[in-house]
């Protein structure tokens, strides 16, 4: 699936069967984003299929 | 696994576990905001506040809130202040974004400018200055935040500071040994009052970034703009990394941190309300530590250049 991670501004194509696989997939911590999966905020139990869209928010504030 | 309050699909996990649902999250986030207003006593009848309104999302969040309970009671004033410090290319959309969302609320919005008032942008002030631009930001946006709210009559100055950034500067002070800085942290800022210090309240204080963000992006909070420019976390983001590392290892962690802090926080304040008293600057007569304000010293600095 399709996914755009805000904070480095990349769009990367990665496999996951849930919100949680997938930001262990790509080492990010939790704590630190919000999953939007086909415009809508998410849980991280919430199950993938490779047609969703995704978007990773950053949650961390500028300072 | 569906919202705990009405069973429909979530959108948000609790440190509990517990799911909400984009209408149940809200409530709970804003319940969880009233009810450290309530605890604190933040906003009482006849107060008039001055919300520090950036367009970011943490003080549109609050304000936001503060409109809605405002527009309830009644029974007390509500504005908002924008400092633009003349940052290219990033000030302008923040602000724009900021003078909407009041116009949506129907709160008053006062722009204050440091070219204005002090007669340089920060773009400029960077470049003349040898100093970090947060450092130079912080000074002078405190220094007109407090001076403009007097004028306009506020008696408190409402932040959008959340759980995070409190757990970070408890953490930063206690890793750098000062406690006189941790004794001015709390829900209500300072330590000792004077009418020419505006005290500054942080009804986000028990909300997690995470949370806050959330809230925002359900509520339509957050605005199509990238970060500031100038941001630089050397320091506090280490410290924000650490804490974020340990809150996924063992949630909770900021909440304990907090918890912990605020039993002590009174016993803080009594001490070093002992010492010696609010002094004020021999130029501007604003509230400083010293004899002569750090705003002071940098305008100083830059009229030297």
């Amino acid at each position: 699936m399709k996914v755009y991670i805000e904070q480095t501004g990349k769009n990367v194509s990665v496999k996951a069967p849930s919100v949680g696989a997938l930001l262990k997939k790509l080492n990010i911590n939790p704590v630190t984003v919000l999953v939007v999966k086909n415009g809508t905020l998410v849980t991280e139990d919430s199950k993938l299929s490779e047609k969703d869209k995704i978007k990773i928010l950053s949650v961390v504030s500028g300072g | 696994m569906t919202c705990k309050k009405c069973k429909s699909e979530p959108v948000f996990t609790l440190i509990s576990g517990e799911k909400f649902c984009k209408y149940c999250f809200s409530h709970y986030f804003e319940k969880k905001v009233r009810k450290t207003m309530r605890q604190y006593e933040l906003i009482e009848k006849g107060d008039r506040i001055a919300v520090a309104l950036s367009g970011g999302k943490d003080s549109s969040v609050l304000l936001s809130i503060l409109a809605g309970i405002w527009k309830e009671r009644k029974d007390f004033d509500l504005f908002a202040i924008l400092v633009d410090e003349g940052i290219k290319g990033y000030r302008p959309l923040t602000q724009k974004f900021a003078q909407n969302l009041c116009k949506k609320l129907g709160v008053k919005l006062y722009i204050i400018s440091f070219k204005k008032e002090l007669g340089y942008t920060l773009d400029e002030m960077v470049k003349k200055l040898n100093k970090g631009p947060c450092t130079i930001c912080g000074t002078f946006r405190r220094y007109l935040l407090n001076t403009e709210a007097r004028k306009l009559k506020a008696n408190k100055i409402a932040f959008g500071h959340n759980a995070d950034d409190e757990a970070q500067s408890i953490v930063m002070n206690l890793f750098r040994s000062n406690n006189a800085a941790a004794a001015r942290l709390g829900v209500i800022n300072g330590i000792k009052r004077d009418a020419r210090f505006i005290p500054r309240i942080k009804p986000l204080y028990y909300l997690l970034e995470k949370e806050t963000t959330a809230y925002a992006y359900l509520n339509g909070l957050i605005g199509d703009f990238k970060e500031c420019p100038y941001t630089s976390l050397a320091y506090r983001g280490q410290v924000r990394d650490m804490l974020n590392t340990f809150e996924n290892n063992h949630p909770g962690t900021k909440a304990g941190i907090l918890s912990a802090f605020i039993e002590t926080l009174p016993i803080l304040k009594e001490h070093y309300k002992k010492g010696k008293e609010i002094a004020f600057c021999s130029k501007c007569n604003e509230p400083t530590s010293g004899e002569e304000c750090m705003a002071c010293r940098l305008l100083d600095e830059l009229k030297k250049k």
